[in-house]
Parts: structure tokens; C-alpha cells; sequence
């Protein structure tokens, strides 16, 4: 596919649909589409506009037009030995940079390098009022005016449809490993919770309820006194392992059964969930199949000082999300309104109120 | 200097306004008279001073709650003020206006050692953190080089950064979760200790807001473990350009220090006249480059960093061989700025960030336009960030060299912009750079950045004036300024 600049165009849709006063389904790769409350609009295709606009490797930063591939991205990138921080899921070969960023999904490495947000440096956007509007930029630091580029990453598009998207990247580490150790639930959060307050190159662990999988970053004799320090039982030298559970292509997720992504304090103890779990992030994040109720689900989670979305093969006209303070909700919807203020972007997608 | 509008105090205001504050604040939480006022008409910004109708310093959210309240009824304006070290004016107060001082807040409410975060006040210093968590072995790791003074309710205002950003990142990615109230009296409590919460990230959004959103009344920070090592070192350069240079080689070469800081002859000079470090005072610049990790991370990464730097042409690359080197390397760079306040009655901080590779450029383009207009630079900043921070040195009392001053800062922030840089990397717009801002965005941009504000605060009360400029401003600042010989917002009416 050829890189080109379609700006004009989806500037052009938007005058359209705020004429038509249509609403609009903006999707770029469609590999997230599952993702979020079902959305009434006519769809606009994001992913012509592709095209890596500028990246100089000794600047760490990389800056893309939306509708280019994460894999031309992160092919683009390896290059030069360097990677996107986040390690978004694709979930498809067509996945975009414009919607990994808007979904705000990050992979195992977000506890130890950042969230897809922590990496954002600036944003080119169109608003609701077809105005195109840059935020940040592509320096490391910058704190003119409110930082509306991070506000972009998981907004699902609600604010605005991303142009162009400038991120930090990092170099890759020297070497990755793997090793696992026997643990049910209870000891692998005690023992993620002791490493987390060591220094150790620690870039993802994992917990499938009986192993506990971790992923050693750094230069060899790190990952050697690291693995002294944990006491590795076995090792695991591949890289699919990951690309797997990031993918959720392991057999955990295949399944049909509601599927909810907890995000908790990284220590709270295994809660009382009818349903399988397993855990990412030291803890942090926690995948939950479950026919339970939303409201047994959340009342626990909430409780617990976290949130639950519905990830998948949920009732899609349903709170995905999980619902807002009544303060809060003002605030969204006060947001929305002053970006999008004919409400064209994505509506509902994120909450059923706006 | 650029005088805002001056409404003339309205005494029955100040009446009304005392009259329903002192309904729940004691009377020495109240402040109205012009020597007590005077400790608070200025930030680190000091060439702009006012005075505030009233100061209130609360210790309790529901105080903030009631006064916020009253504020929007009487729709007098409201500055919340941490410590006062600002550098952009963002504290200044107005006088017409409350100036807010959360100093009473500053308790430390909570240690998570499982969670490894701590729930503070926003009258906390930002070093009084990393003390209170010591014994747990974790600190929380952005470290500005006023960290013995400013607030950790300033520091999420403005974004602020350290030396040890580099790595760890800024404020925005040290802190979990903010209680705010808003211009309403409303209490929001925003972000979690979960890695992330429901719906807009608002946390990022409240960051570096410069009290223009919401008064901030707790923040849960993110602490992390103490590497088993850090080590530092220092390279020395007889070209300016070499060093800018080494920078961007040593990231290139995919090492990202935990600091990687710069500072030219003049501030070498000055930090050694203070406080004796041992710089070589002959050198054009220096590198102070720190490492951290494990111990054997440390070993490697050394000798890898070292090679490059001598690669890159330093003259000379000291290893700090124990803690107490280590401490007197970095002693001459955080005491830089009241160094240079030794050599010069008065010194003006930019701000500016650029990308690295035109650090060499942008080093010499000041220093071209220093001899322009006759005012000496010193400069020392945060070069793995790009964030620059050239020292103008002035003397106020000499007529017309604070305009001078002004003016070659407005030529490095442009410069800046220029280069495919902000104007601001970690001090904030406040009422300095708020010129500025007109070059850097569009008028649909600061208009949407006025519609964000209206989301949080529709009635204009908090930190009115700062941070970013009404278009009108913009059309006069354009009219005076015609940039490249075209007008930076050429849309709208010229007045
Ligand atoms: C010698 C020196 C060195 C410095 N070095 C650095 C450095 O290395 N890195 C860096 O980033 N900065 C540096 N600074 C700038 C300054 O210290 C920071 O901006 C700091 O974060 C300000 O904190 P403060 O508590 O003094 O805030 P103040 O100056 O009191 O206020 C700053 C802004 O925050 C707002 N504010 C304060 N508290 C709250 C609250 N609770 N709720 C809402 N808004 C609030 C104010 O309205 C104002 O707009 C330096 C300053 C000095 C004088």
C-alpha cells in the first residue's frame, strides 16, 4: 500500500458528516473492532492515510500517520534495534498505529517501560469541528498548554480522529529470557510484589494459575544474578510465548465465555471471582472468564480499588466500561462536548451517555 | 514587562470575601494586610510581583471545598500557590483574586510498601517523599533541582521534571492518582493504584494544568526500589559542539542514562567558585552522565559509556569511585543556578526543549545572539532531554537591561519553536512565556485549549491569565511582533 497523506479527505468527511449531521464510525486496521459499545455511524475508513512521516533513531522518536500498520512500525524499527515501549497488542495483521494509540491497549512490557499514554509525545488530531490541531510534539519533554495528546490515548476515537501520532521508542535490551517457577495465585502475587521492590529486569511476568512465567530484560550478567535471585526452576528461550499471551492467542483465551480485563492494585490478593483467572503486570492486570454478573464482577473489583471492563464476547449494548462517578461522567461528557461538540466521533463507543 | 489588565480592588468584595472565609477558616489562616501579603506576591519568577486581595491557607479538603465555593459565588479569581518556587509566573498573584497556599497541607497520609506508592498532601516537598520511603528501600524518582523546596502539588501542576527524567520519566509518569476539587466544591478523585483506570485519562491531562483545572489536595506518588548502584561520570570537552554532539551519540548507541546533564564554562565556573567540586575549569563544557541498574549493569555500561565519550572527542572522562565523588559531581550541578546568582545581580531561566540533535546548533545560535544584544549566557541543563536552560545574566537596576532580557529569552523560546521544539519543557507557560504561546499554536488550538478549561472551569476563576493566552492578546503580541515577515494569526482582526 502506498504511504500518502489523506488529510484533506478525512477533513472533507467530517465538513460531510457535521453537514449530513451523520455520526461517524472511524476505523482504521477494523482488528478492534470488538473492542468497546457497539456504534450506530457511518464508517470511515482511517487506514489510507499511512505513512511513517519521520523517524531518527537517536531522537527515540518515531512519528506516523494513523492508518500505518504497527507491524511496518515495529519492522521499521527493529531495524535500528529499537521498539515501541507499550508492545500494543495488534490482534490482526491489519492493526494501525491511529487505533492501538485510541484504544490505549499496552502489552506485557507496560508496568516496566510504560503505557501506550507514558509514550505518547504528540498528536495531530481533527476535532468535531473539522479543525486540524497539533498537541505536543517530538521532544522528550513539553508542557505548553494542557497535554491533549495523552488525553487521546484510550478515548476510542470519542475526541477526535488522530492524524498523526509522534512516540518515544527505546532501544531494544541486549537480551530477553524467560524462566518459570511453580505458584498458585496467592504466592505469585506475594512473590511479584517482593521483586517489584528490588531493583531486578524484570519485563513481564505471567501467571496462568499454576506457573509463574517471567521475562528477563538486559545485558547477560543482570539476567544472570536476577535469575540467582528469583530462582528459576526452568527456561523458556522463546519469544512466542509472549507474542501469544499478548495476542491472546494462548489457549486461556480461547474461549467464548465473557471475557473481562480486571485492572487492580498490583498487590491485592486473588478476589473471590466465580471463573478462571489469569495475570499480567506483577498483578495489575488480571483476565477474568466469567459468566458472572457485571455488577457481582465490578462490586469486587471496585471494591478492591480497581476497574473491570468487558474485553469480549459481551453484551456490546452494555457498560463495557466500567461506569464513572457521577463527577467524573460530568467532566466526560463537558470533554466530549468541547472537542466534539456536535458529537460525530465514535458516540457511545466509550459510555452510552455520550 | 507585560502588564495585565489592573482592576482596581473592590473593597466590598474584600469585605464579603473575609466575611464568609472566616466562617470556617481560623483567623490565622486568613491573611489581609500588606505585610502579610508581601511574602506572596511573587514566585522564583520574581521580576513580576502583586499583591493578592487575601491569602487563605487551608488545611482540610472541605476547607478548599468551602472556599472554592464562596469564590465562584463572589466570582473572585483563585491562584493556588504550593511553595512558590515557579519559574514562569504561575504562582503570581492577581488583585483582585484569592491567592490559595496549600503549605498546611502537608502531611504524608499513607505508605503502600505492596503497591510501592505513597498517599501525600500537596504541601509536601518533593525530597521529604523519597526521605519519608527510605526505609522501605524505594524513593520516588523525579528530582528537580529545587526538590528541598517545591511542593508536590507544584510539581503535578507544572509536569516537572529532574535530573533523573531521562530514564524515569516526569511527573506525569511517577504519579497514580490525584484528589482534586473543582471551581464547584466538588471533590474528583482521578487515576488509581491500579496501572490504569475508567475512561478519559484525565491524570495526564490535570499534569503540568498550572492550576488552571481543579486545586489539587492529594497525590498518590509511585515509588520505585533504589538501584543496587548508580555511578557517575564526568566528560570534559574542549568544543561545545562536541559535547551537544556525544548526546546524541551515547543515545544512539541505545544507552539511555539514568542523567545526562550539561553545563558550559560560565557554569562550570560559577559552580566551582560556590561549591568546589573539582570541575575542570578550563573546559568548554562538561557531560555528568549517571548510570544505575544492578551491580553488574553498572560494570558494563561504564566502560561502554566511557569508550563513547572519549569517541566522541571528550578531553577527559572522571569515574566517581565512591559515594561521596559521586555527591560532589552532581553538588556543582544542583547548586548551578544559585551559582550563577553569585556572578549576576540577576538571571533569567529559559526553558526551551529541542530535539537533541540541534543541541550543538541551538548552543551556538544563543551564544551569537548573546553578543548581539550584550548580555552574558550561562547554561546548564538537561541534555538527554533536549530541555535547555540558558542563564541570562542581567542587572534590574540597570535601566533597560530587563526589557534586553526579555527579549533575547524571546528570541531563544522562538528559536526553539523554530527547531522543531517547545517552549516550555517542565516550568510551565504561567504569565512568562504566555507570548509564546501565540507563535507555537494556532488560534483553533488555543481555542481548544480554552474549551478544555471550560470543561473543568466554565466561569474563568481559576489562574485566570496564565498558561494560555485569549486570541486578542495573540493579535496584539502578533501586531508587535511580525515573525519571518508574516503574522503568526494572520485570521484574525488586528486591533
Ligand atoms: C533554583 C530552582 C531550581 C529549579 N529546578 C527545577 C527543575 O530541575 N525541574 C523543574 O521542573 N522545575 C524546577 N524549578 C521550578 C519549580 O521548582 C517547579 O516548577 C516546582 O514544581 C514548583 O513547585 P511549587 O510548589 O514551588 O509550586 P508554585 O510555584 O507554588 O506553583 C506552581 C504552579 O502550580 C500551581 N499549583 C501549586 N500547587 C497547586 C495545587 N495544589 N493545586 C493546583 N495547582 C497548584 C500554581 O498555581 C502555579 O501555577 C526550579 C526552581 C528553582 C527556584
Amino acid at each position: 500500500m502506498s504511504n500518502t497523506d489523506h488529510s484533506q479527505a478525512i477533513q472533507d468527511a467530517v465538513q460531510t458528516a457535521l453537514t449530513d449531521k451523520t455520526t461517524l464510525n472511524i476505523q482504521g486496521g477494523n482488528t478492534k473492532q470488538f473492542y468497546g459499545r457497539r456504534i450506530q455511524g457511518r464508517p470511515l475508513d482511517v487506514s489510507v492515510h499511512r505513512g511513517i512521516v519521520s523517524y531518527e533513531p537517536t531522537e527515540l522518536v518515531l512519528t506516523a500517520r494513523c492508518g500505518t500498520a504497527l507491524r511496518e512500525i515495529e519492522q521499521a524499527l527493529d531495524k535500528h534495534n529499537q521498539m515501541l515501549p507499550f508492545e500494543p497488542p495488534h490482534f490482526g495483521d491489519t492493526a494501525t498505529l491511529g487505533g492501538a494509540v485510541a484504544s490505549g491497549l499496552s502489552g506485557p512490557r507496560r508496568p516496566y517501560s510504560g503505557a501506550v499514554r507514558d509514550n505518547v509525545l504528540g498528536v495531530k488530531i481533527i476535532n468535531g469541528k473539522g479543525q486540524i490541531l497539533s498537541f505536543g510534539g517530538e521532544v522528550m519533554k513539553n508542557v505548553a498548554g494542557y497535554d491533549a495528546s495523552r488525553l487521546m490515548a484510550g478515548a476510542m476515537g470519542t475526541l477526535g480522529i488522530l492524524l498523526e501520532v509522534s512516540i518515544k521508542v527505546l532501544p531494544k535490551p541486549a537480551t530477553e529470557i524467560t524462566i518459570a517457577r511453580s505458584a498458585d495465585a496467592a504466592q505469585a502475587i506475594q512473590l511479584m510484589t517482593e521483586w517489584t521492590g528490588q531493583y531486578l529486569p524484570v519485563s513481564a511476568t505471567y501467571h496462568d494459575g499454576k506457573e509463574l512465567y517471567i521475562r528477563l530484560s538486559g545485558n547477560n550478567k543482570a539476567i544472570e544474578s536476577a535469575k540467582r535471585i528469583i530462582g528459576s526452576d526452568s527456561v523458556d528461550w522463546s519469544d512466542m510465548f509472549w507474542y501469544n499471551l499478548r495476542e491472546q492467542a494462548n489457549s486461556f483465551f480461547m474461549d467464548d465465555l465473557p471475557l473481562w480485563r480486571l485492572s487492580l492494585p498490583a498487590a491485592t490478593t486473588p478476589l473471590q471471582l466465580q471463573g478462571d483467572v489469569v495475570m499480567e503486570w506483577d498483578g495489575g492486570l488480571r483476565w477474568l472468564k466469567s459468566s458472572a454478573t457485571a455488577d457481582n464482577i465490578r462490586s469486587l473489583v471496585n471494591a478492591a480499588g480497581g476497574h473491570a471492563i468487558l474485553f469480549r464476547n459481551g453484551d456490546r449494548d452494555s457498560d463495557i466500561f466500567n461506569p464513572l462517578s457521577a463527577g467524573l461522567l460530568n467532566i466526560h461528557k463537558n470533554l466530549k462536548q468541547a472537542f466534539d461538540p456536535q458529537g460525530i466521533f465514535n458516540p457511545q463507543r466509550l459510555y452510552a451517555e455520550f | 514587562m507585560n502588564q495585565a489588565s489592573k482592576p482596581v480592588p473592590d473593597q466590598d468584595i474584600a469585605l464579603r470575601l473575609a466575611q464568609r472565609l472566616g466562617a470556617v477558616l481560623p483567623a490565622e489562616s486568613l491573611l489581609s494586610s500588606a505585610e502579610e501579603l508581601r511574602p506572596y506576591e511573587c514566585d522564583g519568577l520574581s521580576a513580576y510581583r502583586r499583591l493578592p486581595l487575601m491569602v487563605a491557607l487551608p488545611e482540610t479538603t472541605e476547607q478548599v471545598q468551602h472556599i472554592l465555593r464562596v469564590c465562584r459565588e463572589l466570582e473572585v479569581p483563585v491562584v493556588a500557590r504550593g511553595a512558590g518556587t515557579g519559574l514562569s509566573g504561575g504562582a503570581l498573584p492577581l488583585e483582585n483574586g484569592l491567592l490559595l497556599s496549600l503549605t498546611k497541607f502537608n502531611r504524608i497520609l499513607e505508605i503502600d510498601a505492596h503497591n510501592h506508592c505513597a498517599r501525600v498532601q500537596p504541601g509536601v516537598r518533593n525530597l521529604a517523599i523519597s526521605e519519608a520511603v527510605a526505609a522501605h528501600n524505594l524513593y520516588y524518582a523525579p528530582d528537580p533541582s529545587s526538590q528541598i523546596a517545591c511542593s508536590i502539588g507544584g510539581n503535578v501542576a507544572e509536569n516537572s521534571g529532574g535530573v533523573h527524567c531521562l530514564k524515569y520519566g516526569l511527573t506525569v509518569h511517577n504519579i497514580m492518582a490525584l484528589e482534586i476539587v473543582t471551581i464547584d466544591g466538588e471533590v474528583l478523585s482521578l487515576g488509581s493504584r491500579a496501572l490504569d483506570s475508567a475512561g478519559y485519562d484525565l491524570l495526564a491531562l490535570m499534569t503540568g494544568s498550572e492550576g488552571m483545572l481543579g486545586v489539587i489536595t492529594e497525590i498518590t506518588v509511585k515509588l520505585l526500589p533504589n538501584p543496587e548502584r548508580a555511578q557517575v561520570l564526568l566528560a570534559a570537552f574542549d568544543d561545545v559542539q562536541k559535547a551537544g554532539d556525544a548526546v546524541a551519540t551515547l543515545i544512539g548507541a541505545g544507552i539511555i542514562p539514568a542523567g545526562l546533564e550539561m553545563m558550559d564554562n560560565p557554569a562550570i565556573r560559577a559552580a566551582e567558585d560556590f561549591v568546589h567540586a573539582g570541575y575542570p575549569v578550563d573546559a568548554a563544557a562538561i557531560l555528568l552522565c549517571e548510570l544505575d541498574g544492578t551491580n553488574d549493569e553498572v560494570s558494563i555500561e561504564i566502560k561502554r559509556v566511557r569508550d563513547v565519550l572519549l569517541k566522541a572527542g571528550a578531553t577527559e572522562v572522571r569515574t566517581a569511585e565512591n559515594d561521596q565523588q559521586r555527591a560532589s559531581f552532581w553538588a556543582g550541578r544542583k547548586s548551578a543556578f544559585p551559582a550563577v546568582g553569585r556572578i549576576s545581580p540577576d538571571y533569567y531561566c529559559m526553558d526551551g526543549t529541542i530535539p537533541r540533535k540541534h543541541i550543538a546548533h541551538v548552543l551556538k545560535r544563543i551564544s551569537e545572539l548573546s553578543e548581539e544584544c550584550g548580555l552574558q549566557v550561562a547554561n546548564v541543563f538537561h541534555a538527554g532531554d533536549g530541555n535547555l536552560h540558558p542563564l541570562i545574566l542581567y542587572d534590574a537596576n540597570t535601566p533597560g537591561e530587563l526589557e534586553k532580557a526579555e527579549d533575547f529569552g524571546a528570541k531563544i523560546l522562538e528559536l526553539s519553536i523554530e527547531v522543531g521544539g517547545t517552549i516550555t519543557g517542565e516550568h510551565g507557560v504561567g504569565i512568562e512565556k504566555i507570548n509564546q504561546m501565540c507563535v507555537q499554536f494556532s488560534s483553533d488550538e488555543l481555542t481548544q485549549f480554552h474549551a478544555i478549561k471550560a470543561a473543568f472551569d466554565p466561569y474563568g476563576l481559576l489562574n485566570p491569565g496564565k498558561a494560555v493566552p485569549t486570541l486578542h492578546r495573540c493579535a496584539e503580541f502578533g501586531a508587535m511582533h511580525v515573525h519571518g515577515g508574516k503574522l503568526p494569526h494572520p485570521e484574525l482582526p488586528r486591533f
